[in-house]
């Protein structure tokens, strides 16, 4: 009998181990994947040309790459600004009911798929606008980043000591004085990392900017059909070329590496402590 | 005068969430209008999807959203649940810690670049190796049938397996470690082995949030997009053969949205988006209870 719970108690515990051993490898296994198929399509002209029709070499995906950087940078302008006050807000001047309405309100937007809030970016600027336009692709993305950055600036909000409010208020300052300059410096470092792990997320993003930027073979601009790195990959990849494989391979390289990148950076900002210790 | 301002201003910003989540359901209701005044309730269970004579029903994408999600589920919740336990009970907590990382890691690769993956390194195993196999072992039941084209709801599931693993493990985790110490001190001072303590005593206990986290990856999986629509095989059809091609309400909308003419055809796929919306909505609602029930109860390590 105990020699069998022993048996049983050996087993269970190993297969823990074996599940989160599985798990882990995934991961290697993706960016080994991505780094023996992606590097050797890297070049400097993937970086600086244009797509070339098929047959041709030498092509590149430099209009995808701004494209991205201009798609997420004003969904980050849009974005980022909103969620943070409604942050403040949430974690600053809880007026019960209506901060637990936002609250819910917040969550349920983190969870809405993502196709459904490119629904949303078409509906408010592809059909008044009669087109795809790199503008419709931001305001997507950035309903997409304004509850990730909401939730996170009230939860590093809620982490600075109360004493810390109550000296300043003691020492005369206005609320939105202790907010501005006690409050939000101290829980500095958590919301930083929650706006660059927000981006990060937007940033790989596809879903929402197949039907509201596009995708275009040229440069984009705010008006016009833009080419993002993400739904680039999605095209190259579903196509039939041998060619376009490549390419989104050395794609994919590109992107895991910018993610990857920030959420490695995100954490280094976090690791090095909260800026007051926890009262 | 001043405290008033920058309380107006971050109660207007507080404002303009709600204000998008109500134009989102706004949006979804209206546009969908045509669809639904045309073919009302019927278009839960119509299995029609034909654009030309604009006759639409969501059945096949419906099927393929629950069927690809459960397969999903049957396979991360062992795996999730197992590795959360060997994480939050076993290792110590640097190693934890450092896996914790890693795993998160994985939560935040861009779901496209799952798809691109499978697309060349799964799909071809599935059809080359695991399909044949699975038809020969287990082809008597009805799940195991039919062609082995290598894409379909079982590499879809298994794609959704892999992505939701991640939320399921980071969620459990987080329970499992909120549960007292005292209750693990009770349990093995009464002779119980390291298992007996964590299966009878620390999981019962963490039991809500489990299930939250299950209903977390739930609601992830049935609204996938990318990765599912680049391996599900984009065939509207019910069959009952997990190696049979599919589609899901993401991934037709994904396909379909942008080339969509006329008035009922986007309309219909909007329809679908508002289910999808309605579907997702109630299981996060579930999976938040949950979970917030638990970290209520916890004491913490």
């Amino acid at each position: 009998m105990l020699a069998r719970r022993k048996f049983v108690n050996a087993m269970m515990l190993t297969m823990t181990g074996v599940c989160t051993v599985i798990t882990v490898a995934v991961l290697f296994l993706i960016l080994g994947a991505l780094i023996v198929n992606g590097a050797s399509s890297l070049s400097w002209n993937f970086f600086t040309k244009l797509p070339v029709p098929i047959g041709e070499t030498g092509g590149g995906m430099a209009n995808a790459i701004v494209g991205s950087a201009q798609i997420v940078g004003i969904a980050a302008l849009l974005g980022i600004p909103i969620g943070f006050i409604a942050g403040v807000y949430l974690a600053e001047y809880e007026d019960k009911k209506f901060a637990a309405v936002v609250r819910y309100i917040a969550d349920l937007l983190n969870g809405v798929p993502s196709i459904i809030v490119g629904i949303l970016g078409w509906a408010l600027l592809v059909v008044p606008l009669h087109g795809n336009s790199a503008l419709a692709g931001s305001i997507a993305l950035s309903v997409m980043l304004i509850p990730i950055v909401t939730r996170q600036t009230e939860q590093f909000l809620r982490e600075v000591p109360l004493s810390l409010r109550e000296g300043a208020l003691a020492l005369g300052a206005s609320k939105w004085k202790m907010i501005a300059t006690v409050a939000v410096p101290a829980g500095s470092k958590g919301i930083m990392t929650g706006m660059i792990l927000g981006v990060a997320r937007i940033a790989g993003e596809s879903a929402p900017l197949l039907f509201t930027a596009g995708l275009s073979q040229y440069w984009g601009s705010l008006t016009e059909p833009t080419a993002s790195l993400p739904v680039m990959i999605y095209k190259l990849a579903t196509g039939p070329y041998e060619e376009w494989h490549q390419q989104a391979w050395a794609a994919g390289l590109v992107l895991i590496g910018m993610v990857l990148t920030a959420n490695i950076l995100a954490r280094l900002i976090l690791a090095r402590g909260v800026s007051v210790p926890r009262g | 005068m001043g405290d008033r301002i920058a309380r107006l201003t971050a109660l207007f910003f507080a404002c303009v969430l709600v204000a998008i989540v109500i134009l989102l359901v706004y949006e979804l209701l209206w546009r969908s209008e045509p669809a639904r005044a045309k073919f009302g309730w019927k278009f839960l269970t119509s299995s029609e999807w034909n654009p030309v004579n604009e006759d639409f029903g969501a059945l096949p994408f419906l099927y393929g959203t629950v069927v690809t999600s459960v397969v999903a589920m049957l396979l991360s919740i062992p795996l999730g649940v197992g590795a959360a336990i060997f994480l939050a009970e076993l290792a110590p907590p640097n190693v934890s810690n450092g896996l914790t990382f890693v795993i998160e890691l994985l939560a935040a690769i861009p779901s496209v670049i799952y798809g691109l993956l499978a697309i060349f390194t799964l799909v071809p195993l599935m059809r080359q190796y695991i399909e044949p196999f699975l038809k020969e072992t287990l082809g008597f039941l009805p799940f195991f049938q039919g062609p082995a084209a290598g894409v379909g709801y079982l590499t879809a599931g298994l794609v959704l397996a892999i992505m939701t693993v991640p939320f399921i493990i980071s969620v459990s985790r987080e329970s499992l470690l909120a549960v007292p110490r005292e209750q693990r001190e009770a349990a093995l001072a009464l002779g119980a082995t390291r298992w007996e303590t964590t299966w009878q005593i620390v999981v019962p206990y963490a039991k809500l949030g489990i299930l939250g986290s299950i209903f977390l990856g739930l609601a992830r999986a049935l609204g996938e997009t990318m990765a599912v629509t680049m391996v599900i095989g984009n065939v509207p059809a019910v069959h009952a053969s997990l190696l049979w091609p599919g589609y899901t309400i993401a991934a037709v909308i994904a396909n379909e949205f942008a080339e969509a003419g006329g008035k009922i055809y986007p309309s219909a796929l909007v329809e679908l988006g508002l289910v999808l919306f309605g579907l997702t909505i109630v299981i996060n609602g579930v999976a938040r209870m949950m979970i917030v029930a638990t970290t209520k109860k916890g004491s913490g390590r």
